[in-house]
Order: C-alpha cells, then structure tokens, then sequence
C-alpha cells in the first residue's frame, strides 16, 4: 500500500515494477582520492556520463571532474531568508500597530529601529532551515535503502576507501567492459551491483 | 620523516594530525571511543555530575512549588544570580560558534579536531541559560504564552516587540535551534561511519535511523558542503548579535553603569573569552581521559589560548573606556556607579573580576606559559570564575545603589540560588559526558579532510 505512494515521491527503491533497472551499476574500489579523481578523468574521456563517486570526506575538484551542475541551495536559502524577513516585518507591524495598539513609554507603535533586531533573527533562522532542509531535500535525506548499499564494500567509503560507480542508467553501460576498464584504471575491488 | 622535520613549512605550520596518522587510524581512534566502554574516570566524572544535576532539578522543583520569593532577588536588586548565570552560559556557548563557524569561514584548519565538542558545549551550554528565564517566569509551562507571539483567547494581547526582553527571546531561541542545525547536519556523514563499522543491530538501528540514509556520494558532498558553508555565514553574524541583544537587556535602560554603547562589542569579546576558556578546560580533560593527544594537540590549545589573550585584552581595554566615559560624562551618577563598583561594597567582586580577567590572560604573552597544559587550565578556570564576576558586578552593582538611597539594598544568594547554579554545572557535565561516550567527540570526516590536505602538501604536490 506505501509503495506506490513511495514510488511516487521518488524514494529510491520504490520504483514501480518493471520499470527498475535490474542492476545499479558497477562499483569500484580505489586506494587514494588522487587514483580515484584519475579514474573519473579517464572514465569521462571514455565517453561514460553517469558516474557517481562515494568518499569518506569532500574531495576538491570532484564536482568539475564528473561534470556536475552547481548546487542550487544558495537560491532556496535566500528565498527563505527573506520570507523570514516579511514574516518578522508583518508580525511586529500587524500586532503592535494593527490588532493590538498599546502605547509603551511613548514609543511609536511599529518603527523600524526596534523591529531590526527579530527581523535579522528570523531571516537567520529560515535561511538556516532552508539550507538544512534545502540540502536534505536535493540529497534526497532520509533515503533509507539505496542499491549502492548492495555493494560488499560499500561501507569503505565511511572510512578509508574512494568508491567510483558508473551506473548501469549510463548509455555506453556494458558490465563486462566496464568492469575491466575500472580495474585497468587501479581499482582493487570490481563488482557489479544488484539494484 | 627527518627531511619532513627540516621542511620550513613544517616550522611555520605544524602538522595538525600528528604520529603519521591514515585515514583508517582516523575512523578508529574517535569510533573507538563510542564503541568501547569508557575508561575509569568517566564513571568519576558522572557520579559528579549526575547527583549535581538530580540536585538542580529538585531546586526547580522547589521553585516551582514556593515561588521565585524563594531566590534572593528582591528590591532593589530584582535581577540577581539567574540573569548573571544566564549571560555566563550564553556566553561560553558563544566559543563553540566561533569555532565551527567563523573559524570556518577564515580557514582555519585547525578547528577541525575540537569543533564538534565546542559545538556540543555551544548547545548544552544554551540549554543551561534558558533554564534560568523559563523558571524566572515561575510558570514554565505558561512561558510559551509570555515569551513568544502564540495567538490565544484568554490573554488576547500581544507580546511588545519594542522591549529588548523580546529581543532576546528570538536571538537566543534561534541561536539554539541554528547552533543544533549546523552540529546535527556536521554528525551526519560521521554517524554514518559509526553504522557502517558497527555490528550491533542496536547501534545499526540508532545510528542508520539518525545518519538519515547517507552514502557520501559526490553529488550528496557537494549540496553538503555548500549547506555547511551557508550555516557558517548564517552563524558568524548569528553569533555577534545573540550576545549584542544580551547586552541590550542592559544597555536600552537608563540605569547608570548599563546605559551605555559599549555593550554590544563588549559583550560579545567577554563572551568568547569564557567560551575559550570553557573549551580549554573541557578539551584538557577531555584528551587526557581519551588519550587524544595526536588529535588535539598542544599547538590547538596554543592558538586557543592566543584567542584568550587577544579577548582578554579587549575585555580589560572596555573596563578602562567604561572607566574613561564614566569620568568623562562629568554625570555624577554614572562617576558615582563607577566608584562604587571599585570601593563599594561589592568591591570584592569587581577586585576578583579584574585579577582573573584582566591579569590571568596576560600570562599567554608567554609561549612557555602558554604550551603548559597546567598552566593553561589553571587559568581557564580563572577566567571561568572572572567571567561569572563579571556579570555580577554588572548586574548587582548597578541594581543595589537605587535613585533614592532610602531603596538602597544588597544583594545575598539563597540556597536555592547557589543550588541552581552548581546544578546547572551537574547537567553541563552530564550531558557532556553523555555525548562523549555516545558520539564521536571529533569531525571524523572533516579530520580526514585535513589530513589529505596535509599527505598532499607532505608530498610537495599540489592538490
């Protein structure tokens, strides 16, 4: 009964049937971030586009080696901010000058000065929520089940080793002639990944 | 490693991670802690801390029961001990801020290996604070009502935004909620090293439930660290006004001695000053007990202590210029105030305030002084007890000298007001310690960032 409506917020593993890919791709298993960025380079120049690498920290000049587009996540946050903003604006405005009129020590009822102070909070504060939730939004987090998991190695990229998948959803995908070309490329472990 | 010794880079920069440390050796010194029982002094350390924190709940409890008569405020001084406990531990969580965000932002790799306790500290420190202005209000459960904009039918009124109480409640409530936003979204790829080492199906569950799925892929990197980077910009001007709209608690009156436009920078410098010293003593411990000597080593405590030196000085330059514009005013209850706090009777105060915050950091002009684990702690917890003073002599002395002196008054602590606060210290601890027995105590990811960084630049390659 959950699956269908999985299926259609995109949870990975929950694609309809039949439509799923019988396999996620094959995996990789490299020693340093330096072998792995000349695996990516080289698998780039082999014409192959639908790769994704797993580490156990950011590697620098990754993004540009498999080509990926910039995160979209600063847009969501100023979007957000400024709703925190005008959510700051109207609250003190519509409560202290509008529904609830009360003169205190002769001040004016709504002002600029004395509003800045919760009208810089509560921009940080949805712009915050926007870059935490923004980001596990385009991660796709929680995504409990994903099929890079079925890899016996998988768990080397929380630790030491620099994982380089080129999925099966890649048009130039063979399982055989990717394999080899990965393990001519240094990887110490090649697998072909159930989905 | 003997031509790595002569290197002149190595002189100017020293390795961050020391003993030749691999990625793996990484993963296992900080997963290890969380995995194996916790040494000796960590049972120590907890039968201190929980009977502490067990007796600052029946504080409370005896709060909420009699009534906040049951605190020495009183008038004339009706701001006593729980706004200078609120102001400390606001104030030292400020350091766990400073490190994990602005620290960032300047690329000072050397946050990487105590970030994550600073900002632990950041998070149990705020919740100590906010203890005080929720059982201020002697009804915590109605506090909701007074303190933010909740529509209702049985006050139907709102909250004056004009007032900088209100102020403070969004500055402090949304430094909460960022500060645990940016630790939270830190922990994630480190607790998904936790699930992947584990083979008990109870840390598999816990661990997986709360890493949310992460894989670590590239693509999940680069919205991560471009999140990561966001939350350090929201932070660093986050973290400068929480503790300017403290200070404008005081500031926005018209009582001599807190009207004045020094608060806000002064505030802030004292409030980093605490933290880092808070820091120190926590991370001295916290490495002893935990053998990390090759993760936080000496040369992080050294720069802490730079820290300390160079806010320290600021705190004592404010003292003076409040000094200064006090004379200068030619006000004669501003001149009055300042006079008082020195020879009145409170002097005791201010005397201790100065000799821990203005002559124990100048001892870090010193390497050698600086270098010494010792030394270094011992003047923390100075400057620990300088801070604390500090706000005391700030709230008390302006309080206790009324307009008219037929109101004037002095202020004495009851027990239930010494009892909340070592309490509050109890929970602290405890919820310290909780989360160095269950999480990792340090970046692992971020460490191994630097680490590659630092293989790289061994190699004499680019990166």
């Amino acid at each position: 009964m959950l699956a269908p409506l999985l299926s259609k917020l995109g949870m990975a593993g929950y694609e309809a049937p039949g439509t799923a890919p019988k396999h996620y791709g094959v995996v990789g298993d490299f020693d340093t971030p330096e072998e792995l960025m000349r695996a990516i380079r080289t698998a780039r120049a082999a014409g192959y586009s639908k790769m994704e690498a797993y580490t156990p920290f950011p590697i620098h000049g990754i993004d540009e080696a498999l080509g990926a587009p910039r995160s979209p996540l600063g847009r969501i946050v100023i979007v957000c901010a400024l709703i925190g903003f005008t959510l700051a604006v109207l609250l003190q405005w519509w409560t202290g000058a509008v529904n609830y009129k009360l003169v205190i020590a002769g001040k004016p009822l709504f002002a600029i000065e004395p509003s800045i102070p919760i009208m810089f909070e509560l921009s940080v504060l949805l712009g915050a929520f926007g870059a935490v939730f923004g980001m596990f939004h385009l991660n796709r987090l929680p995504t409990y089940y994903h099929s890079f998991f079925n890899f016996t190695r998988a768990s080397g990229a929380s630790n030491d080793r620099f994982l380089l998948a080129v999925e099966a959803a890649d048009g130039k995908f063979q399982a055989a002639e990717v394999q080899r070309f990965l393990e001519s490329c240094g990887s110490r472990h090649t697998e072909l990944v159930e989905a | 490693m003997a031509d790595l010794a002569m290197d002149p880079r190595m002189e100017l920069n020293p390795p961050l991670v020391t003993g030749g440390a691999t990625y793996a050796e990484v993963t296992e010194t900080i997963s290890a802690i969380t995995e194996n029982p916790p040494p000796k002094q960590w049972y120590w350390a907890m039968g201190v801390a929980i009977p502490l924190a067990l007796m600052l709940f029946g504080c409370l409890a005896y709060l909420v029961i009699n009534g906040i008569g049951v605190w020495g405020n009183n008038s004339p001084v009706g701001w006593g001990w729980d706004i200078t406990n609120f102001v400390w531990w606001i104030g030292i969580g400020h350091a766990g801020t400073l490190i994990s965000a602005i620290l960032f932002l300047f690329r000072q790799k050397w946050r990487t290996s105590i970030n994550r306790a600073a900002e632990a500290m950041t998070l149990f420190a705020v919740a100590c604070a906010m203890i005080y202005p929720l059982f201020h209000t002697g009804r915590p459960w109605r506090a909701a009502y007074w303190l933010f904009p909740m529509p209702n039918e049985a006050l139907n009124m709102w909250q004056n935004f004009r007032s900088p109480l209100m102020w403070d409640v969004f500055a402090v409530s949304t430094y909460a909620t960022v500060s645990a936003l940016f630790w939270f979204v830190g922990l994630v790829p480190d607790l998904a090293t936790l699930r992947d080492r584990t083979t008990n199906p109870i840390r598999r569950t816990v661990f997986g439930l709360l890493s949310l799925g992460w894989r670590g892929s590239a693509t999940q990197w680069r919205h991560y660290e471009l999140a990561y980077l966001i939350l350090a910009g929201l932070s660093t001007p986050l973290v400068l006004s929480v503790h300017s709209i403290v200070s404008f608690d005081f500031a926005t009156s018209v009582l001599p001695g807190w009207h004045t436009t020094i608060f806000p920078p002064y505030f802030v410098a004292g409030a980093v000053f605490s933290g880092f010293a808070m820091v120190i003593t926590l991370m001295v411990l916290a490495r002893w007990v935990y053998n990390l000597q090759h993760l936080i080593t000496i040369k992080h405590l050294e720069n802490m202590c730079k820290v300390i030196l160079a806010t320290g000085t600021i705190v004592g330059f404010a003292y003076a210029t409040e000094f200064f514009i006090a004379w200068y005013s030619a006000n004669q209850y501003e001149r009055f105030i300042f006079m008082n706090r020195l020879f009145g009777p409170y002097w005791w105060a201010y005397w201790t305030m100065v000799s821990c915050n203005v002559i124990a950091p100048q001892f870090f002009w010193f390497k050698k002084l600086r270098t010494s684990i010792p030394v270094m702690f011992v003047l923390a917890i100075f400057i620990n007890i300088g801070m604390w003073f500090e706000r005391f002599v700030i709230i008390a002395t302006s309080l206790h000298r009324d307009f008219l002196p037929s109101s004037w008054g002095y202020f004495q602590p009851t027990w239930v007001d010494i009892g909340t606060f070592v309490g509050t210290m109890g929970l602290f601890l405890t919820l310290f310690l909780l989360f160095l027995r269950f999480l990792p105590m340090i970046a692992i990811s971020e460490v191994k960032g630097v680490l590659h960084h630092q293989i790289n630049s061994q190699k004499g390659g680019s990166h």
